[in-house]
C-alpha cells in the first residue's frame, strides 16, 4: 500500500485534464475540472493519514490515542466548500458565454477559434 | 488542430506529466508513515490549550484562523460574482414567474417527491443548526451546518414552486445574512486587536469541561457566523440561477 | 477526557482498513474516469452525483468525517443542483 493512493491520485488528474482537453461541450469541461480538484482533496489526506490513526476527535476515546493529521483535514474540509461556489461562478460564465455567442462549443467561441 | 490531433498530442503530454508527478509523490514517505512534527505537536496539546475536542475545528478557527478567513471572503466573492454576471443585461427583460410549461405536455412534479421534501425540511434546518454551533466537540463546523442549512431551501423550492422559494429567501435578506455572516467573524478577529492581543487571538472564556458547548472561546461564535454565510452565500446563488432561468429573457 | 460522552473502543483490525481503502480508491478511479467519459450532460452531472458519495466514504475509510459531511452535501446536493439549473437555462429555446 506504499504509493497506491498516489497512483490513484495521478490516474484520476490525468483523466480529468482529458477530459477537459477533448471536450466539445462547455459544462462538460466544468465538470471534468471539478473531478480534477477532487484529486487534490484525496492527495491531502492520503498524506496525512497514520496507519492504526483514529479520527483526531477526542470527545469519546482518550486523550493521546494514535490519531491521523488533523491540519490536512482542516485544509481539505474548507477546499470542498469553497470549491462548489467557484463551480458555481464558472457555470454562471458560461451562461452568459451562450447568451453572447450562442454555442457552448468550446472549438467555436469567438476569441478561441484555431 | 483536429480533434484526433489535439487526442493524440494530449496523450503523450499527461503520460510525461504522470510520470513526473509519480517521480514527485515517490518521494514522500509512503502511505501512512506520515512523519511530520506539525500533526502530532498540535494533537499534543490542542485539547488542553483550546477546550475543544474536535481538533480540526480548533485548527480551522483558532490556529489557522487567517487561512479561513481567506477561503470564507473566496467564497463571498464567488457568489457576489454569481449576483454580478447573472445581472440582468441590456436588452433583457424581466417577465413574471407565469407557468413555463402551459403549452407543453411535461409530467407535473410528482406527489412523493414534493411530501418527501417537505417532511425533510424541518429535520435538515435542525441538523445543518446542530452541526454549526457544535463545532468544538464533534465533526462539525460552521461549514457543513451552512450547507445542509442551504440545502433546506433547495428542499423548499422542490416541495414548492419558484415563488414559495422566493418569499422564504429574498434577496435582501440572504445578502444581508451573508454580510452578517462576513463581516461577523472579521468583527470578531477585530475585537481581538482592540484588546491589544493578535488578530483572531481565542480571548473568550474557555470554559471548563472539553467539549461541551458552551467551551472553547471565540471557536463556537466564529464557526457559528461562518455557517451563516455559507447558507446564505450558497442560497443566493441557488437563488440567482433561478432567475436566470425562470425570470429572464432576451 | 470529556465526562460527558459515551466512551467507544477503538479497534479495528488493520488489515481490513486496507482492504476497504484499496477497494474504494479502485472505486473512486473508475467513477473518475466514468464522469470524464460520458459525454451526454444529466447523466454525467448524475454520475458526479455517484462519485460524490464514493468520495465521502472514502473520506470516511481516510479517518476523516469532517471532510466527509462536507463532501457528501456539496457533492451529492449542491453541485447537482446548480449544474442542472445551469443545464435548463442553456437548454431552453429563448422565444
Amino acid at each position: 500500500m506504499g504509493i497506491f493512493p498516489f497512483l490513484v491520485v495521478a490516474w484520476v488528474v490525468v483523466a480529468g485534464l482529458y477530459g477537459v482537453v477533448t471536450s466539445r461541450d462547455l459544462i462538460h469541461q466544468i465538470v471534468c475540472l471539478i473531478v480534477v480538484q477532487s484529486s487534490t482533496y484525496v492527495l491531502l489526506l492520503g498524506v496525512g493519514y497514520v496507519t492504526g490513526g483514529a479520527a483526531p476527535y477526542f470527545f469519546d476515546i482518550p486523550l493521546h490515542t494514535k490519531a491521523v493529521d488533523p491540519v490536512v483535514q482542516a485544509l481539505a474540509l474548507t477546499d470542498v466548500v469553497v470549491e462548489a461556489a467557484v463551480t458555481a461562478l464558472l457555470l454562471s460564465f458560461a451562461i452568459q458565454a451562450q447568451k453572447r455567442f450562442g454555442t457552448l462549443d468550446p472549438t467555436e467561441l469567438a476569441p478561441f477559434k484555431g | 488542430m483536429t480533434p484526433r490531433q489535439r487526442r493524440w498530442i494530449f496523450l503523450i503530454a499527461g503520460a510525461g506529466l504522470a510520470a513526473f508527478y509519480l517521480w514527485g509523490l515517490s518521494g514522500l514517505p509512503g502511505f501512512g508513515h506520515y512523519p511530520g512534527p506539525y500533526g502530532p505537536a498540535i494533537l499534543r496539546i490542542a485539547v488542553a490549550q483550546t477546550n475543544a475536542t474536535g481538533v480540526v475545528s480548533a485548527i480551522n478557527f483558532d490556529y489557522r484562523g487567517f487561512d479561513t478567513v481567506g477561503e470564507e471572503f473566496i467564497l463571498f466573492v464567488a457568489a457576489m460574482g454569481v449576483a454580478t454576471v447573472l445581472r440582468p443585461l441590456r436588452g433583457e427583460r424581466e417577465r413574471p414567474a407565469l407557468d413555463e410549461a402551459a403549452d407543453r405536455d411535461a409530467p407535473p412534479t410528482s406527489s412523493a417527491v414534493r411530501m418527501v421534501a417537505l417532511l425533510f425540511t424541518g429535520p435538515v434546518v435542525l441538523a445543518g443548526w446542530w452541526l454549526a454551533s457544535h463545532a468544538q466537540t464533534n465533526p462539525s463546523g460552521g461549514f457543513q451546518g451552512g450547507i445542509l442549512l442551504a440545502t433546506a431551501f433547495i428542499l423548499i423550492y422542490l416541495s414548492g414552486e419558484f415563488l414559495v422559494f422566493e418569499r422564504f429567501s429574498p434577496a435582501d435578506l440572504t445578502d444581508v445574512a451573508e454580510a452578517v455572516g462576513a463581516g461577523g467573524f472579521v468583527a470578531i478577529g477585530l475585537a481581538a486587536i482592540a484588546m491589544n492581543l493578535p488578530y483572531l487571538d481565542n480571548y473568550l472564556p474557555l470554559g471548563t469541561i472539553p467539549g461541551a458547548v458552551s467551551s472553547s472561546g471565540t471557536i463556537a461564535l466564529i464557526s457559528f457566523f461562518v455557517g451563516i454565510e455559507v447558507a446564505a452565500a450558497f442560497t443566493a446563488i441557488v437563488g440567482e440561477l433561478l432567475d436566470q432561468t425562470l425570470l429572464r429573457s432576451a | 477526557m470529556s465526562t460527558l460522552a459515551v466512551h467507544t473502543p477503538y479497534t479495528v483490525p488493520v488489515g481490513m482498513m486496507d482492504a476497504l481503502q484499496v477497494t474504494l480508491l479502485v472505486l473512486v478511479a473508475a467513477g473518475a474516469t466514468a464522469v470524464v467519459l460520458i459525454r451526454a450532460p444529466v447523466r454525467q452531472v448524475l454520475m458526479l452525483s455517484t462519485y460524490g458519495v464514493l468520495l465521502a466514504v472514502l473520506f470516511l475509510a481516510f479517518q476523516a468525517p469532517d471532510v466527509t459531511l462536507s463532501e457528501l452535501t456539496v457533492g451529492a446536493v449542491v453541485l447537482p443542483v446548480v449544474i442542472l439549473l445551469t443545464l435548463a437555462k442553456v437548454r431552453k429555446p429563448e422565444q
